[in-house]
């Protein structure tokens, strides 16, 4: 499934990210995979996981994302009590019930997406996280259920959605299910449309399946992190089928925003700030307007 | 394609061929009618009972089948004044996916579905009914056209899945998709979906978004095919039948898991058996579901439409093991 994942993602369980704040001792290194510029870990997080030296990406645990892209203290989060369960008894090499008290044990109970409400530049926002530690960041029930939720709470309050994906598609182990993920998130989405709220749409590595080609393609605005694989279908599946090599730099974000896919490729460093000005152009100033300049 | 017939089908076949023989030599002998039509009789019920009990992977074969009738077969089945409408007006003409309008039952309409082709040369030209971003963006311009005239939508869904390219990749196949799914959220006409044949994953879904989804009996309907899936889950893209077992894509799986509105009979043995018998079954089906969907109001149809889709899915509520069910 981790076609994507390069050798050394450092994907770990949130509750030791969040720990790597504070705890880890000095002189613990990491190592950028892009240009081999070795950083305090430290340093790293405190600079989001972009490496200094190159400005590559890196993965970001979802607890570290959520304090990094929202007004400090702001976030709240919801449907905290949403759980997966297997509606169709599914078993592959491990039953799917394992896999998601295992995903639950090592990555916590929020499944694959994180929802809630927070503030952006002081303007509140309905707002959701992929978490890719988690199975991937498949989307099934639970999943799409709360990226519902965001929509018809940005309606509700009339206040805009904004939505980071990060998902190699749909969950196969609920089979058509997942798959109307995609239509239920789009009927909910249809409505911050008709509603005329923004919605924007921020693509991170990677953003392929059903996630693409759904909510994370409607946004009034799409984004996406530098280097971020966007993209239907996987590169390992086009190569199988077309039998050839595939060009560098292959639905990257890059490619994307060269093809028209894209608004903006924004560093994770400026996403905030980009985030919040956007909002602001779209929905006007938070605060109440300045009285006019004639003075009557 | 090499093989038209599959594994399960020939004991029929050539118990249909011995009876054929056995009618060619005849000369009106009451000994031999009996006999034919005991053979006929035994021929029916052989092949009833066994297409009943069809196994998972033995459905997505036949719904794959060669001899499957395809989209433009049931159009010339369902309608008349046919008039195919071509091209996204943007890139290209994608011949995967066919859409045009025609009348149904004497009302005209706007029908759009995936179009596969019969052999070789056919496949070529219509990439094995895998479509293109501009199959889907021609799909959306023709939506919006019957929304502006107030024509209802019928949709026939038959592919593997959209088209993994590179030019596919290039020119925008998830934001194609994307907004297929977005406008059929919003649409005020009356739309219906069936799956003929293959629903596969995606690809499928971008013209299914619809007030009712119907299925042919014999069609699957599943979010990966399972050769795709066993490659993942087993790592063994032989493990197809496993997968096939797990995936629960039959209609009447469909059915169970609240996603397929109602299941239309085929002719016994598949559609391919009997053309014109599931023409008119599948014509019944879309003409009732029509006239249900005329007596709403926009406004509750689409009211209607988010309750359906929003409904999708099951899931617990921690605490109250409540379960949520589509
Ligand atoms: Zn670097």
């Amino acid at each position: 499934m981790a076609w994507w994942r390069r050798k050394k993602d450092p994907i770990e369980p949130e509750s030791q990210a969040s720990k790597s704040k504070t705890s880890i001792p000095k002189g613990m290194w990491s190592k950028c995979e892009a240009c081999s510029e070795i950083t305090y870990t430290d340093e790293l997080v405190q600079n989001l996981r972009v490496c200094p030296l190159c400005g590559h990406h890196m993965p970001m645990p979802t607890a570290e994302r959520i304090a990094a892209m929202v007004d400090e203290g702001s976030w709240e989060e919801l449907d905290t009590d949403l759980r997966s369960t297997d509606p169709l008894g599914f078993c592959d090499q491990k039953p799917y019930e394992e896999r998601i008290r295992r995903a639950i044990d090592r990555v916590g109970p929020h499944d694959a997406f994180r929802s809630g409400l927070a503030r952006l530049g002081g303007r509140p926002v309905s707002v959701g996280f992929f978490a890719f530690e988690f199975m991937g960041g498949s989307m099934g029930s639970v999943v799409g259920e709360k990226i519902a939720r965001v929509f018809e709470r940005a309606v509700e309050r009339r206040i805009p959605a904004v939505v980071f994906s990060a998902s190699g598609g749909a969950r196969m182990q609920e089979g058509i299910l997942s798959l109307m993920q995609m239509a239920k998130t789009s009927v909910a989405r249809a409505r911050v449309r008709e509603a005329r709220l923004p919605y924007v749409s921020v693509c991170l590595h990677p953003t392929t399946g059903g996630v693409a080609a759904s909510f994370a393609m409607q946004g009034d605005v799409i984004l996406a992190e530098p280097g971020a694989l966007v993209g239907f279908a996987g590169p390992r599946v086009i190569q199988q089928t077309i039998g050839q090599e595939l060009p560098e730099g292959f639905q990257r974000a890059e490619f994307l925003l060269e093809h028209g896919m894209l608004d903006a490729i924004v560093s994770r460093l400026e996403l905030r700030e980009h985030l919040s000005q956007l909002l602001s152009l779209l929905c006007g100033e938070v605060r109440a307007p300045e009285p006019a300049a004639t003075g009557s | 394609m090499t093989n038209r017939v599959l594994d399960f089908e020939r004991p029929i076949l050539e118990l249909e061929s011995k009876i054929r023989e056995l009618k060619d030599l005849s000369e009106a002998n009451d000994e031999i009618a009996d006999e034919i039509a005991r053979l006929e009789e035994k021929a029916r019920r052989l092949q009833q009972e066994r297409f009943a009990t069809l196994s998972p992977w033995e459905q997505v074969q036949l719904a794959k089948h060669p001899d499957r009738p395809y989209t433009l077969d049931y159009v010339g089945e369902l309608l008349t004044d046919w008039m195919e409408l071509k091209g996204d007006r943007a890139f290209a003409d994608d011949p995967a996916i066919v859409g045009g309008v025609g009348r149904f039952r004497g009302r005209p309409i706007v029908l759009i579905g995936h179009q596969k082709g019969r052999n070789t040369k056919e496949n070529l030209y219509r990439n094995f009914g895998m479509a293109r971003p501009e199959g889907y963006r021609k799909a959306q311009r023709l939506m919006a056209m019957a929304e502006r005239f107030g024509l209802p939508i019928v949709t026939l869904i038959d592919t593997a899945g959209a088209y993994p390219g590179i030019g596919a990749e290039e020119r925008g196949q998830s934001e194609a998709i994307a907004a297929s799914l977005e406008q059929m959220a919003g649409l005020d006409v009356p739309t219906v979906s069936v799956v003929i044949g293959e629903g596969g994953s995606g690809g499928a879904l971008a013209i299914g978004l619809t007030d009712r989804i119907l299925m042919l009996e014999h069609a699957v309907y599943s979010v990966i095919s399972p050769r795709g899936c066993a490659s993942i889950l087993w790592k063994d893209p032989d493990a197809e039948q496993k997968a096939a077992d797990q995936l629960k894509l039959s209609a009447h799986d469909l059915r169970r898991l609240g996603v397929c509105d109602e299941i239309v009979p085929e002719a016994v043995g598949g559609a391919h058996r009997g053309l014109a018998e599931t023409a008119r079954a599948l014509a019944d089906a879309v003409a009732r579901h029509l006239s249900e969907l005329d007596a709403m109001t926009p406004q509750a149809r689409k009211k209607a439409r988010y309750g359906k889709y929003r409904a999708m899915g099951r899931f617990e509520t921690a605490g109250s093991a409540r379960t949520e069910t589509g």
